[in-house]
C-alpha cells in the first residue's frame, strides 16, 4: 500500500471500531459488528482484480471500500458487476463513469475542479495554465475545464499549456502533460513566467505524487509567488503536505470538500476521537504519531456511515436492497458538513477553497455550500458551448 | 540422448493431470458445498500462474541457459497482451459506459472514428499474427543490434532494462491510443464467450495449461539438440565457441526472438484471465520479478522456471491477504534467503541437503574430511 493508502486503511479501521463500539450496525433487534478484511493490491492492477475477487467470492464481504488511482477502480470494476459487488470510493476523480456497484463518495470535477476556476475568476483571474501528469484524471479534468473556460469567456489564448486538435480541428486535449515521477520542470516553469507575465494568471496543477517536489522548488526559485501568480493543487491533500517542502507552497491553493482546519465542533470532536483511538488502538501497521486527516479519509469515512445508514434503513445487507436505498437518498452529518447520497451514485457536499499555511494546513478562504456532485460533465459544456455561438 | 529421466516424467506427468484434468474437471463438476469443489477464484488464479510460469521459461531460455541476462521480458509479455486486448476492446462493442462503437477511452479523448490502426484487430487472427510479428520484430532488430555490437553482460542486461522502460513511458501516452495509464479494461466477449464466464475462464485456463506444456516440451527438446549444446557453450565460453567457428551472435538472435514470442504468447493468454491490461505491466520491477522467480525456482533447469512461478506468485497472493502489511518483508525474506543459501533454487535443494549429509557421514566416518566437490573443482590449464 502506498502512503496516502495506508492512511485510508488507517481511517476506515477507526470508522469500522468506532461504530463497532456503539454497538454495531442495527437491523431490527440484531446488532451486527463489523469484522474488516484488508487486502494489499501492491498497485499491482491484475492483483487489483484478484483481490477484489478473493473479497467477493471467498471472504463473501457486505461492502468494499478502497482503491486510490482511476486505473485501479478500472481494473475492479468489472469484478464488482459481475459478483454484483457494493464498492466506495473516495479519492476525487474525473468522472466520466457510472457503474451501478459503485458509489463515488470521492468529489466529482464540479466539486473540485470548477468551483476552483469560479474563485479563482472571481479573484480577477484572466488567464489559465493547465498542467498535469499525463493519465486519465487530469487529461479528462483540462479537457472539462477548458470547455468550463470559454464559456465563461475566457479566449482559448489565454489557456495556456497547448492544445491538440484531432483531423477536425476540435481540441480533444489542453494543457501541458508530463510523464509520472518527472523531475524536469525548468522549462515548463519558463514557460509559466512568461505567460504569467502580464499578472493576471494562475496555474491549475493536477501533477499527481513526487513530481510536485521539483515543481514547486522551480516556481520559488523563479521567483513565482502566490501573489502574482497563484497556484491551484488537486492532487494535494493535508496527508501529502506531510512529506512536501511546505515552505515552498505557502499561500498556494488547494479546493477540497474537506479541510482539517474546518472549525465545527463536529471535526473538533471527530479529530478528538481520532487521536483517541491512534493513541490506543492496536491494528498491526497503524503509524501513530505526525497523522494529519485529509478529504479522501474523511470521504471514506463518511461513506462507512452512509452505507450503515442504507444498510439499517433497508433493514438487510443485500446489495441490490441497500443499493436501491443510497439512491433513494440518504443523507450523513459528516465532519465537513452534511453530505447526501443521491440517484447518480455522487454525494452532495460542501467544497471548500483554501490556502497552504507552512505548517501543512489550510486557511479555508471560501465555503461553495451543498455542490451537487455530476459524473457527466464533458456532454453539457458541449450542447451549452454550441447553444453560445 | 533420452529427454526425460524417469522422475521428471513422472513428475511432469502428474503436474500435467492435476492441471489440466483434475482441476478443470473438478470446478465444472462438483457442486460448490462439496469440499472437493475448486472454485472459479482458484481456476484464475492458477491461470494466471500458468501465463507468469511461461514467462519465466522465457527469462530461464535466455539467463540459464545461454547466460543472456535479460531484464526486459516483460516488453514481449506485455506487448502479446496488448495485442489481445486490443481485440477484446473491439469485442465490447458498444456495451461501454458511453454505448459508442469505438473503446471508451476513445471517447474520452475526443475521439469519434476508429483510428485506422485500431481497425483490423477486430479480427482475432489478425491480433495474433500481430502478437506473433510485433515482438519478434522489435526483438530481432534489438537483438540483431545487439549482438552484432557484441553487447554482453552487463551491458547488455542495462540495454534490455531501458528498452522496456522506454516503452512503458511510450504506453503511458495518451497520444499514443492505446488507453494512456489506464491500459485496457472492462472487457466483455471473446470468440462470442462472455470473458467473466467460469466457463470461459476455464476454457482460458486449460488453453494456459497446454501452451505451457507445449512451450516446456519445445524448449526441453530443444536443449537437448545439438542447438542446445552450442547455446550452453556459449553461456560458459563464448569466446571458444566464436573461435570454433560458430557465429555466435546468430545463436543468440535466434534463441533472443524466440523467447520474446513465448513472452508474447503468455501475455496473449494473461490478459483475457487477469481483465486488464496497462503500462506498468512492462515496468522494469515486472521484468525483475520474473528473473526471481527463476531463481527461486533454479535457474538452468526448465521446470525451476516453473516451480519458482507458482511459489513466488502463491506466496505473493497469499500474504496480500493474510499479512497486508508484512507482506513485502516477506518476499524480501524469501529472496535474500535463496540467494545466499540456495544458489541453485528450489529445484537444487534436494543435491544440496545430499552433499551436505554426505559431508556429515564422511566426517564421522573418516575423521578426516573430504572436500565434496573437489572432482568439480576446475583443473588449470598448463
Amino acid at each position: 500500500m502506498a502512503i496516502s493508502e495506508t492512511s485510508l486503511r488507517d481511517v476506515l479501521l477507526f470508522t469500522f471500531d468506532e461504530i463497532n463500539a456503539a454497538g454495531g450496525v442495527k437491523l431490527g433487534d440484531q446488532s451486527y459488528k463489523i469484522e474488516p478484511v484488508v487486502v494489499d493490491g501492491a498497485s499491482n492492477w491484475p492483483l487489483f482484480a484478484e483481490k477484489a475477487k478473493q473479497l467477493l467470492e471467498q471472504d463473501k464481504v457486505a461492502v468494499t471500500f478502497g482503491c486510490w488511482t482511476s486505473v485501479s477502480r478500472k481494473s475492479v470494476l468489472p469484478v464488482f458487476e459481475k459478483d454484483n459487488g457494493m464498492l466506495f470510493y473516495p479519492v476525487q476523480y474525473e468522472g466520466e463513469e457510472l457503474s451501478k456497484n459503485i458509489f463515488y463518495t470521492a468529489e466529482a470535477v464540479n466539486q473540485q475542479a470548477t468551483p476552483a476556476v469560479d474563485y479563482l475568476l472571481k479573484q480577477g483571474k484572466k488567464k489559465f495554465y493547465l498542467l498535469g501528469t499525463d493519465y486519465v484524471y487530469p487529461q479528462t479534468t483540462c479537457l472539462i475545464l477548458y470547455k468550463y473556460l470559454l464559456l465563461h469567456g475566457i479566449p482559448a489564448e489565454n489557456i495556456g499549456g497547448g492544445f491538440r486538435k484531432d483531423d477536425s480541428g476540435k481540441v480533444i486535449s489542453a494543457g501541458k502533460y508530463v510523464p509520472f515521477s518527472h523531475t524536469d520542470f525548468q522549462q515548463i516553469v519558463a514557460d509559466i513566467k512568461q505567460f504569467a507575465a502580464s499578472g493576471d494568471a494562475c496555474v491549475i496543477n493536477l501533477i499527481n505524487g513526487d513530481s510536485n517536489v521539483p515543481f514547486f522548488k522551480e516556481i520559488a526559485a523563479a521567483g513565482l509567488t502566490a501573489a502574482d501568480c497563484p497556484v491551484v493543487s488537486f492532487s494535494l491533500a493535508e496527508d501529502e503536505l506531510r512529506a512536501l517542502p511546505t515552505k515552498d507552497l505557502v499561500g498556494e491553493l488547494g479546493c477540497w470538500t474537506y479541510f482539517m482546519s474546518i472549525n465545527t465542533p463536529a471535526n473538533t470532536s471527530f479529530l478528538k476521537n481520532w487521536d483517541a483511538w491512534l493513541a490506543t488502538q492496536t491494528h498491526p501497521g497503524v503509524v501513530k504519531e505526525k497523522r494529519a486527516m485529509d478529504s479522501p479519509m474523511v470521504l471514506s469515512y463518511n461513506g462507512v456511515y452512509l452505507w450503515k445508514a442504507a444498510v439499517e434503513k433497508a433493514g438487510t445487507f443485500d446489495v441490490d436492497k441497500v443499493r436501491d436505498v443510497l439512491e433513494a437518498g440518504v443523507s450523513f452529518a459528516g465532519p465537513g458538513g452534511s453530505t447526501t447520497m443521491q440517484k447518480n451514485h455522487h454525494t452532495t457536499k460542501d467544497v471548500f477553497i483554501g490556502e497552504t499555511k507552512a505548517n501543512g494546513q489550510f486557511k479555508i478562504l471560501e465555503t461553495f455550500p451543498q455542490v451537487v456532485g455530476e459524473p457527466f460533465l464533458l456532454k453539457g459544456l458541449d450542447a451549452k458551448l454550441a447553444a453560445a455561438k | 540422448m533420452r529427454l526425460f529421466s524417469k522422475w521428471e516424467l513422472i513428475g511432469v506427468g502428474a503436474a500435467v493431470l492435476l492441471m489440466l484434468v483434475i482441476l478443470p474437471c473438478l470446478n465444472a463438476f462438483t457442486p460448490e458445498s462439496s469440499w472437493l469443489h475448486v472454485s472459479n477464484f482458484t481456476i484464475t488464479v492458477y491461470g494466471k500462474y500458468l501465463c507468469y510460469a511461461m514467462l519465466a521459461i522465457s527469462v530461464d531460455l535466455l539467463w540459464g541457459y545461454t547466460g543472456l541476462l535479460s531484464l526486459g521480458q516483460s516488453l514481449f509479455f506485455a506487448l502479446g497482451g496488448y495485442m489481445m486486448g486490443m481485440y477484446l476492446m473491439r469485442m465490447i462493442g458498444d456495451l461501454g459506459q458511453y454505448h459508442q462503437p469505438i473503446p471508451d477511452f476513445l471517447v474520452f479523448l475526443g475521439w469519434s472514428t476508429l483510428p485506422a490502426f485500431w481497425k483490423p484487430f477486430s479480427s482475432l487472427p489478425f491480433a495474433m499474427l500481430m502478437a506473433i510479428v510485433l515482438p519478434g520484430l522489435l526483438a530481432g532488430i534489438f537483438g540483431y543490434l545487439a549482438f552484432r555490437s557484441r553487447i554482453r553482460g552487463v551491458y547488455f542486461s542495462i540495454l534490455t532494462q531501458a528498452l522496456t522502460y522506454a516503452a512503458c513511458l511510450l504506453f503511458f501516452r495518451n497520444s499514443l491510443l492505446l488507453g494512456g495509464n489506464n491500459g485496457f479494461t472492462d472487457f466483455k466477449f471473446i470468440l462470442g464467450h462472455d470473458t467473466r464466464e467460469p466457463a470461459t475462464q476455464r476454457g482460458l485456463f486449460v488453453a494456459s495449461g497446454v501452451a505451457l506444456l507445449l512451450v516446456y516440451l519445445f524448449c526441453k527438446w530443444l536443449t537437448t539438440t545439438k542447438f542446445g549444446k552450442v547455446k550452453r557453450a556459449i553461456r560458459d565460453s563464448e569466446n571458444r565457441v566464436m573461435f570454433s567457428g560458430y557465429s555466435t551472435a546468430n545463436f543468440k538472435l535466434f534463441i533472443f526472438v524466440l523467447a520474446s514470442l513465448i513472452a508474447s504468447l503468455a501475455g496473449v493468454l494473461y490478459v483475457p484471465q487477469v481483465g486488464i491490461i496497462n503500462p506498468s505491466e512492462m515496468s522494469t520491477d515486472k521484468s525483475l520479478e520474473a528473473v526471481v522467480w527463476v531463481a527461486v525456482g533454479g535457474r538452468g533447469t526448465l521446470v525451476g522456471p516453473v516451480i519458482g512461478a507458482f511459489a513466488v506468485n502463491a506466496m505473493k497472493s497469499w500474504a496480500t491477504r493474510a499479512y497486508p502489511d508484512l507482506w513485502l518483508m516477506f518476499l524480501g525474506t524469501m529472496f535474500i534467503v535463496v540467494t545466499i543459501f540456495m544458489p541453485k533454487g528450489i529445484v537444487g535443494l534436494p543435491a544440496q541437503l545430499k552433499a551436505v549429509y554426505q559431508k556429515m557421514a564422511q566426517k564421522n566416518n573418516a575423521g578426516f574430511p573430504v572436500p565434496v566437490d573437489a572432482a568439480v573443482q576446475p583443473v588449470k590449464p598448463e
